[in-house]
């Protein structure tokens, strides 16, 4: 038993209904409670889809677990089909129906229903929503695959074969995914500059028998392996399709993406890369603003913002690089709930000197990101609210998401365009360049000052309540260390005088400092002897 | 059933459409969502699965709190391997808990739909931990399961649990029960004293440590119609449940009011006094609705238990024809005044088979349907204007100073489906 107040993820059902909505002409008959059907209000408010997710529920009740729930299953399964006419049915159990044994896949499999019926088992008491789509997904290309002999489609093909340009499957996009509508465009349109079409995108968009025609593709791209990469390895060992490995974020990532596919496609890599040359000082040597604008000298005061990530893995491991190698920030915290890709997040996060934050303890991170005291946080929702409260700026780069998550107007976060959005949805919440050097010359005015109202505000307005300091000898717990340091008055007013954001920085690295060197008083010699010592 | 109880009007004898199929409603954990809030002293600990933490937390929105009071003691593959050992890390997780928040004076074990179908005894449970715990903390038991309840049954459930612990005083008082907005109950409470009743209580309290006392002297007034199990423990316990339709709408508080007034034997004369001026205030902020909805067409889809009640109101005071209206359950001894009320031609669907009820919809084409999230942006895309119907629940929309906002909740789907040029 363990006690969760947020979750990361849902149940492994909620994952099968992301990859079930995601398709089209799919049916999926779950066996549950009165209750499970809130799922549909995540996909109608936060994503704010049109249509009901096509997911038909048992409903069963206590007073049906004495009598027959098979039978229920049975003519919900009958019911749904005849009224909803699948190319496939999926047929599974949440939580409750687990316990209860109906065998609610097998029963409907039994049923001569004239469609595919995927008996779908998702252990709800050990697994989670990620695993859930990546299972989900997995068994769909399996059952519309059953007829088709590999050794059949990949003799008479390849990348070589000249008569056709090469084609890959863009495999993992969901609704409830990260931008995922979006990045299916901006990946669509890099392929098609590459040379390369695009076969079928799934889950998004495809139907049952648009994956039967997965096979006709030359290589894979494993855009979310958190949903896709169950499948992308299924596919290589039995149809001989590749995968990429190098997830498209970031102008760094977007390149890389291209030498993998134009390799994965036997294309000139040279040729299709001639126009992303690092270091060209003309604006055009990317396809991105985002190296120039990085570059400009208004910029410069990105340089070493500490920033915390934490998220899903292929997120939260692709911004660590955005954030250190194209942005110039620092990366103070790394870490998921992802914990199926536990080895890469260790391995991402001994690229910054980190140690990987593999958890899905919601008051675990909360207490690492005071403990890290990052001048940004990038995250999921949950994040988001940990730094409001804890006055930090953020931009939310994971699922969970909510409705303002899903913007109205193109966004993507993978490929050039991507990354454009990316530099403008980072570095907006933090406070400006030139702003940032009035808040140090002018430290003490009377309207910079951290309790202060924006002064065309008027005066008649109070003042708002500060947002709490972020103080690692509070929040770490650790006051008993701490206890021993004492701060001279004197030093109280000088650390007050340091911008609010920075603050809880300087009186960690001082106490650091005097703790190191066995000082009881904190004096204002002290304070400015540590900032020597840390520099900036 | 108790001689109070009998005493009410006879069942309605009008025909009621029962359904049965897959029902779009929340379970009775959802009511944690406003309990958490109401309850300032408890903590809800849902026992069950990560679908619960899910659903609790999809239902609260956007309502994020550092450490919020309730939570999940989310049942692992370990747990069901044996019983023994859920209920020994049962007792662990509450030790946890508490150790962790002495700030939190009662703990709500919360019954989910796999705590009852492994048979976890949570009953048990809150008695063994309270040989630990009480009197620091008090350890109290209820099921929010979607097997057993529906949304608002929940807090049925809750609130039915604290009346065994409630102190026994005969004397003559009067017992409000059920959630209401802190705002709502304020207004509440200096209208009973104006009225002179000697001694008012509200369950639940906004601690709930803090009991009120309950006894033959006991005269119930259910503020919402979703506390019958609550109402019928009351009725066992000597207190007698007053008969009025619910405070929706000025109709329905004034009956309500009246209600209270007749039990205390308040002359006729002092009640019009006390609440003349809202009554009045209350007619005039509706003026303005009544252009805007009489002669629209309802449908309301069962949710909260509330649909029978504002179907009475929207009829009653702004003319709106209600085509149908769906309800969970129909409790006929809690509805009883509500229904004698509403006219014979609405149907009234208890229970749901969502698509047939939507096929429904769609024939009737009514000019607004009231419905959860999960339908809400699908109905608005076949061109069905919708109200939400979990913000009736939310808000404060009871008594004579809401009547208008009641109102405005229905006004404003269509008047902004009218003002929008797309």
């Amino acid at each position: 038993m363990e006690l969760t107040l947020w979750t990361y993820e849902g149940p492994p059902h909620i994952g099968a209904m992301r990859v079930v909505t995601s398709m089209r002409e799919l049916h999926y008959v779950l066996h549950a409670p009165q209750g499970d059907t809130y799922a549909d209000l995540l996909f109608t408010m936060i994503e704010r889809q049109d249509q009901r997710p096509p997911v038909t529920y048992t409903t069963f009740q206590a007073r049906d677990l004495g009598g027959d729930t098979a039978g229920l299953v049975k003519q919900t399964v009958a019911e749904a089909c005849a009224r909803f006419r699948p190319q496939m049915l999926l047929v599974g159990e949440s939580c409750t129906a687990e316990l209860l044994q109906d065998q609610a896949g097998t029963l409907a499999a039994s049923m001569d229903l004239g469609v595919p019926v995927v008996a779908l088992e998702l252990p709800a008491y050990s697994k989670k929503e990620n695993w859930g789509a990546a299972e989900t997904f997995y068994q769909i290309v399996r059952a519309a695959l059953s007829g088709r002999a590999a050794e059949a489609v990949t003799a008479e093909q390849g990348p070589q074969s000249a008569l056709r340009r090469p084609r890959a499957n863009l495999l993992g996009p969901t609704v409830l995914g990260f931008r995922c509508r979006d990045d299916v465009i901006e990946i669509t349109r890099l392929m098609s500059r590459l040379g390369v079409d695009v076969n079928v995108v799934a889950p998004l968009g495809a139907t049952p028998a648009d994956l039967a025609r997965l096979p006709d593709a030359d290589f894979n791209i494993d855009l979310y392996p958190e949903i896709s990469r169950t499948t992308c390895v299924w596919l290589e060992r039995n149809f001989r399709q590749p995968y990429t490995r190098t997830v498209p974020l970031g102008v760094g990532g977007t390149r890389d993406f291209m030498r993998e596919v134009a390799e994965l496609a036997g294309l000139d890599q040279e040729r299709i890369l001639e126009s992303e040359i690092p270091g060209a000082s003309s604006l055009a040597a990317s396809s991105s603003r985002l190296p120039w604008y990085s570059r400009s000298v208004d910029s410069t005061y990105l340089t070493g913002k500490r920033v915390f990530i934490f998220g899903d893995a292929t997120h939260a491991i692709a911004a660590a690089r955005v954030a250190r190698d194209e942005l110039g920030f620092e990366v103070v915290g790394l870490g998921s709930y992802s914990r199926e890709f536990g080895r890469e997040l260790r391995a991402a996060a001994g690229l910054y000197g980190l140690t990987a934050l593999i958890t899905d303890d919601y008051l675990a991170v909360e207490s690492a990101i005071a403990e890290a005291a990052p001048e940004l946080v990038l995250g999921t929702q949950m994040e988001r609210h940990i730094a409001k409260r804890l006055g930090i700026a953020c931009a939310v780069i994971s699922t969970p998401i909510h409705v303002q998550d899903v913007p109205a107007r193109y966004s993507p976060v993978y490929g050039f365009e991507g990354a454009n959005v990316i530099f403008d949805s980072w570095v907006h919440p933090l406070v400006m360049g030139l702003e940032e050097h009035l808040l140090q010359m002018f430290r003490e005015d009377f309207e910079f000052n951290d309790r202060a109202v924006p002064s065309h505000l008027g005066k008649g307005i109070a003042a708002q309540p500060s947002p709490p300091e972020v103080d690692s000898s509070t929040a770490a717990g650790n006051q008993d260390a701490s206890t021993s340091l004492q701060w001279a008055p004197e030093t109280e007013q000088e650390l007050r005088k340091i911008p609010f954001f920075v603050r809880g920085k300087a009186r960690r690295n001082t106490e650091r400092f005097a703790r190191e060197r066995g000082l009881a008083m904190i004096t204002v010699e002290t304070l400015y002897d540590a900032k020597a010592h840390f520099g900036r | 059933m108790s001689a109070a109880a009998t005493a009410l009007p006879m069942p309605s004898t009008r025909p009621v459409l029962r359904e049965r199929g897959q029902r779009e409603v929340f379970c009775g954990l959802t009511s944690i969502v406003w309990l958490h809030r109401k309850l300032q002293d408890a903590f809800f600990l849902v026992v069950g699965s990560r679908t619960c933490a899910h659903l609790v937390q999809s239902a609260a929105g956007v309502m994020i709190f550092a450490e919020p009071r309730f939570g999940t003691a989310i049942l692992t593959d370990r747990d069901l391997a044996g019983i023994a050992d859920a209920n020994a890390e049962l007792d662990r997780v509450c030790r946890d808990l508490l150790a962790r928040r002495p700030d939190i004076k009662a703990l709500f074990l919360v019954g989910s739909c796999p705590s009852e179908v492994i048979k976890l005894d949570l009953a048990n449970a809150a008695e063994r931990l309270n040989r630990e715990f009480y009197p620091e903390v008090r350890v109290l038991s209820y099921s929010g399961s979607g097997i057993e309840t529906t949304f608002t049954q929940g807090e049925d459930n809750a609130l039915r649990t604290l009346v065994p612990l409630l102190p026994v005083d005969d004397a003559p008082q009067l017992l409000v029960v059920g959630c209401l907005a802190d705002v709502v109950e304020d207004q509440f409470r200096r209208l009973f004293e104006a009225l002179g009743i000697p001694s008012v209580h509200f369950l639940p309290a906004r601690r709930a440590r803090e009991l009120p006392p309950v006894g033959k002297g006991t005269r119930v007034l259910a503020a919402q119609p979703f506390v019958g199990e609550t109402a019928r423990a009351l009725i066992a316990r000597g207190a007698t449940l007053l008969e009025a339709p619910y405070p929706l709408g000025v109709e329905g508080t004034k009956a309500w009011f009246s209600a209270a007034a007749r039990a205390f034997e308040v002359s006729d004369a002092h009640l019009s006094a006390c609440i003349e001026p809202g009554v009045t205030r209350a007619r005039r902020s509706l003026e303005r609705y009544h252009p805007l909805l009489a002669g629209k067409r309802l449908f309301f889809m069962p949710d909260s238990q509330l649909e029978i009640p504002l179907a009475r109101f929207l009829g009653e005071e702004l003319g709106m024809e209600t085509v149908e209206v769906g309800t969970p359950y129909l409790d006929q001894q809690m509805m009883a005044c509500e229904l004698a009320r509403l006219p014979e031609a609405i149907r009234i669907s208890e229970g749901q088979d969502v698509e047939a009820q939507l096929d429904r919809v769609r024939e009737s084409a009514p000019d607004i349907v009231v419905c959860g999230l999960g339908l809400a942006n699908p109905l608005e895309a076949e061109g069905i204007t919708t109200k939400w119907s979990i913000e009736l629940v939310f808000s404060p929309i009871q008594g004579f100073e809401q009547a208008a906002d009641l109102a405005e909740l229905f006004a404003r789907p269509l008047v902004r489906r009218a003002r929008l040029m797309l």
